[in-house]
């Protein structure tokens, strides 16, 4: 108890270093903690253990354990719980209806993300501000869509900030993976496909067409999968691959893994294989070469240049916080547009996850 | 140009020759003749003149995308590729143009060079427009002539043996020299016979590979020499009895074919440029040689009785125009070190030993001061051969060559009968100061270093002066610490360099040194790479300019 007064006692004093652009009055500021909301006396996504954290989603930056308690979205809590043990303390809320704090009525809205990810709208006052997480508008059968929130300060990622990202439709995108699979199968080979283990590999699982072959998954997949059909997400039949017993079945599989098992002794098992990456890094060259996969697929759970900039439009917001990603470069092509617009030094990688690229991003 | 972008993005799409020769042949086999000849002319590494400079290249590109140019330049150090960030960028696409590939060289590329700015953008802008992304990726690497895909020569060649069934040593040479690509081209090309018209042809150049590559070395690559009898008991082993093999001294110059026939002389360099104008002594042997004879070997700056450093001949490259004073200042030579052809026949299959002897007939009959026959490294074992090639840098060499006494003259890098073997690099240790984002698969990582040492004494008043840049050498994960420490440590940005905080030492290796007046630090180094991190060196343990301008040879003034 005393540890958690000399805390709020101390918040109130700390010191905040020059990038934090903007004044102590602020409805949500940066601490040592993560992002606070002194009104409301919580924190959005902290990266430190608080008395009560609101969560965007359930990615691991994002979602961080050792917090007294968590509110989520009713769809996201299973998916939380994976994340954060049998005994955290969670809190869900049916998307739009809002929880006061304080009297800082704080509603959850969907973010297109991942199963459960939302937008944090916060308001007090009379002002509002929204906090995206990760987001993305394009449709996604295993997620709610994203709803656009209008707001005063809209507080966004930017984790594929440049022009030269533009996704294709995901329909051309899983026509190719299909192609590709149907190809690997007629060749007797095994097809692994590398996607986070949560969102992503659920998102190609209900993309593909399943009559083409047996859909293996690694554990870390399989486990997401179970909190995904907990949560009433149709995907179609998985085996784990440590189940398998006829090791002729994974000719023809489609093999959906986490990156991190690119190069590890678990994919030997395959033996001849044909591999593969789904996401929005994918649409650069390189990056698909460096990680030495025969094939990259531009399939993101984040939004593309044209849709971060259509989306920061049409909040209406009249300041805009980017808080990862390519921050400095969004904040200073929106500050040529006229916005005002800051960098906020968060502690979220957005999609490095994907393809370990958190040493490779400004 | 469809089909085109097709083959360039299957070839991109594996590492595995088997498929990347497959896509060429299904390539082949369905393109039209014309098509055919500038697909192979490009895959195989040439490429037209830059029509467009750079510079005007991103300033229209980012135009036509409705971008600022520095966001253009964020998006560049990301991709790491300028063709590509042009073609990822968004550009409102018109109508879509169907023409070929050759259509568009010949129609479009080419024409190009000829024209004024103004209209040089309109047709670029407007082949933007026509092109889908894949398109004008490949596109966009045609025009600024850095067209590359990972296949090498001797894959194109393997396709093209597939698809037409004559054999690869004959392709290869038929696809040497100057030739232009057309749809006559490609029929001769592909022709079971033909009658070989161009006298100016060169053979493929037989190349080494490292001694490195075949004896065990340490985890860095580097042979285990530190005991000689051990070392020459390894290479008794590895090739047997030094008397099946000749060394020469390895040379760095340039290597070249000097080919005389029907009374005309072509000099052709190992990137299959001809080079004869530019080398007027070496043309001028050609006179003295008998008709139908071609003879490997390598251009040297001599002058004295000495062979010069490198530099000397650098002085010479590039230069439209030789005046007096470069021919006098650097002068060159001819070492010779092989015979192709003699009275019009190809001898290329005769053993090294024949060749040589021939060789030695031809040099010692033309008299020329500025043909010489590449001496003969003579040692009575192994031992007393490795005694001989640490010496090389002695003898102006950079190492020795080894050659079987009874191998052929092969097509491309052979293994087994020829070895490179190369005296250890010159070496210091050195200090991290600036840095920029690489290319191609090193795009978005901070992977290009310069690096600097002491002027003056690093613990009074000495300052860091910059030395050597190198970017090749570390693994992957020391490639991504380096990476995190720069982004950590970065005091200052100018446009994509950063200033680095001086803290991380490297120790570089390099093969040559010589005075330069245009770098700051004087000297200026030879293929500088990065030998190993050493973190257990700090600062001001690094080495100073004094202790490097000692390695500089005693050089005749000119």
């Amino acid at each position: 108890m005393l540890a958690r007064f000399g805390r709020i006692v101390l918040l109130g004093r700390r010191y905040h270093p020059p990038w934090v652009a903007f004044a102590m009055s602020d409805l949500l500021r940066l601490t040592d903690d993560g992002l606070y909301c002194e009104a409301g006396d919580f924190w959005i996504d902290p990266w430190r253990p608080v008395r009560r954290a609101v969560i965007t989603h359930a990615h691991a930056d994002h979602a961080r354990p050792g917090s007294e308690a968590y509110l989520t979205s009713s769809e996201g809590r299973h998916v939380l719980r994976l994340r954060l043990g049998p005994d955290a303390l969670i809190e869900a809320v049916p998307y739009g209806q809002p929880v006061f704090m304080n009297g800082v009525r704080v509603s959850l809205h969907p973010a297109g993300h991942i199963l459960g990810s939302a937008q944090i709208r916060v308001e007090h006052k009379g002002e509002v501000w929204v906090v995206t997480g990760d987001y993305k508008t394009t449709p996604d059968p295993t997620c709610a869509l994203f709803e656009l929130v209008r707001c005063h300060v809209f507080v966004s990622e930017c984790t594929f900030g440049l022009p030269i990202y533009h996704w294709p439709d995901p329909r051309t995108v899983f026509a190719q993976i299909h192609a590709w699979w149907q190809a690997n199968a007629a060749a007797g080979r095994a097809s692994v496909i590398y996607g986070y283990a949560l969102g992503k590999a659920q998102r190609i699982l209900a993309g593909v067409d399943a009559s083409v072959g047996p859909l293996l998954t690694h554990g870390a997949v399989e486990r997401v999968n179970a909190a995904y059909r907990e949560s009433g997400v149709a995907l179609p039949a998985t085996e784990y691959v440590g189940g398998v017993a006829d090791r002729a079945r994974y000719r023809g599989a489609l093999i959906i893994a986490p990156p991190s098992a690119h190069g590890a002794p678990w994919v030997r098992r395959f033996g001849d294989c044909a591999t593969a990456i789904a996401s929005g890094w994918m649409q650069v060259r390189g990056m698909r070469r460096r990680r030495a996969v025969d094939r990259g697929f531009v399939l993101s759970d984040h939004v593309d240049w044209d849709e971060l900039m259509r989306t920061i439009e049409a909040t209406g917001a009249e300041r805009v916080l980017l808080t990862h990603g390519y921050t400095a470069v969004v904040a200073r092509y929106l500050q040529e547009r006229g916005l005002q617009a800051d960098v906020l030094s968060t502690r979220f990688v957005g999609d490095a996850d994907d393809i370990d690229a958190i040493a490779e991003k400004a | 140009m469809r089909d085109f972008a097709v083959l360039y993005a299957d070839l991109d799409a594996t590492n595995k020759t088997n498929e990347k020769v497959a896509a060429m042949v299904r390539y082949l086999r369905s393109a039209p003749p014309a098509d055919a000849a500038w697909a192979i002319y490009f895959l195989i590494g040439r490429r037209p003149r830059q029509a467009v400079s750079a510079t005007h290249l991103r300033a229209w590109a980012a135009e036509a995308a409705g971008i600022a140019d520095w966001l253009f330049e964020e998006c560049y150090a990301a991709v790491g590729d300028l063709a590509e960030t042009m073609a990822l960028l968004d550009v409102r696409a018109s109508s879509r143009a169907s023409h070929s590939l050759s259509e568009w060289v010949e129609g479009v590329l080419l024409p190009l060079r000829e024209m004024d700015e103004p209209d040089k953008k309109c047709v670029v802008l407007r082949a933007w427009a026509s092109l889908d992304s894949r398109e004008r990726f490949v596109w966009n690497k045609l025009i600024t002539g850095a067209f590359r895909v990972g296949v090498s020569q001797k894959l194109v060649v393997r396709a093209l043996a597939e698809v037409s069934g004559v054999d690869e040593a004959t392709l290869s040479h038929r696809l040497m020299g100057e030739w232009q690509p057309s749809a006559d081209f490609f029929a001769q090309l592909i022709a079971p016979e033909t009658a070989d018209a161009d006298i100016s042809r060169p053979y493929p150049f037989c190349l080494a590979y490292a001694l490195e590559s075949k004896l065990p070395t340490d985890a860095r690559g580097r042979l285990f020499d530190a005991d000689p009898v051990a070392f020459a008991g390894t290479l008794q082993a590895a090739l047997g009895d030094l008397s099946d093999w000749q060394a020469e001294w390895k040379w760095d110059g340039i290597r070249a074919q000097l080919i005389r026939r029907r009374g005309q002389t072509f000099l052709w360099s190992r990137g299959e440029e001809l080079i004869t104008a530019r080398f007027p002594e070496i043309a001028a042997i050609g006179a003295a040689l008998p008709d139908g004879v071609v003879l490997d070997g390598e251009i040297l700056p001599f002058k004295d009785g000495r062979v010069l450093p490198f530099g000397r001949l650098q002085t010479r490259i590039g230069r439209k125009t030789l005046t007096k004073k470069i021919l006098a200042e650097a002068p060159v030579v001819l070492f010779a070190y092989d015979l192709l052809e003699l009275d019009g026949q190809d001898v290329r299959s005769r053993p090294l030993r024949w060749r040589r002897a021939q060789l030695a007939q031809l040099v010692e009959a033309c008299r020329l001061p500025t043909l010489k026959l590449s001496p003969i490294v003579a040692a009575e074992s192994w031992e007393a051969l490795e005694r001989r090639q640490q010496c090389s840098r002695a003898h102006d060499a950079e190492g020795l060559m080894l050659k079987r006494l009874d191998s052929s003259y092969g097509v491309g890098r052979i293994v087994g009968d020829w070895w490179k073997w190369k005296v250890a690099p010159y070496t210091a240790d050195a200090v991290l100061v600036y840095a920029q984002a690489g290319h191609g698969r090193r795009a978005g990582l901070f992977t290009d270093y310069t690096f600097a040492v002491w002027d003056g004494d690093p613990r009074n008043g000495g300052r860091l002066v910059p030395f050597a840049k190198a970017y090749s050498g570390l693994t992957d994960a020391e490639m991504r610490r380096v990476d995190a420490f720069i982004r950590a440590n970065t005091l200052e940005k100018f446009g994509p360099v950063r200033t680095v905080k001086p803290q991380l030492v490297f120790e570089l290796g390099f093969e040559g040194i010589q005075r330069s007046a245009r770098h700051k630090s004087g000297i200026a180094v030879r293929f500088p790479r990065i030998l190993r991190l050493r973190d257990d060196k700090r600062i001001e343990d690094a080495d100073t300019l004094e202790t490097i301008r000692a390695l500089l040879p005693i050089e005749p003034e000119a």
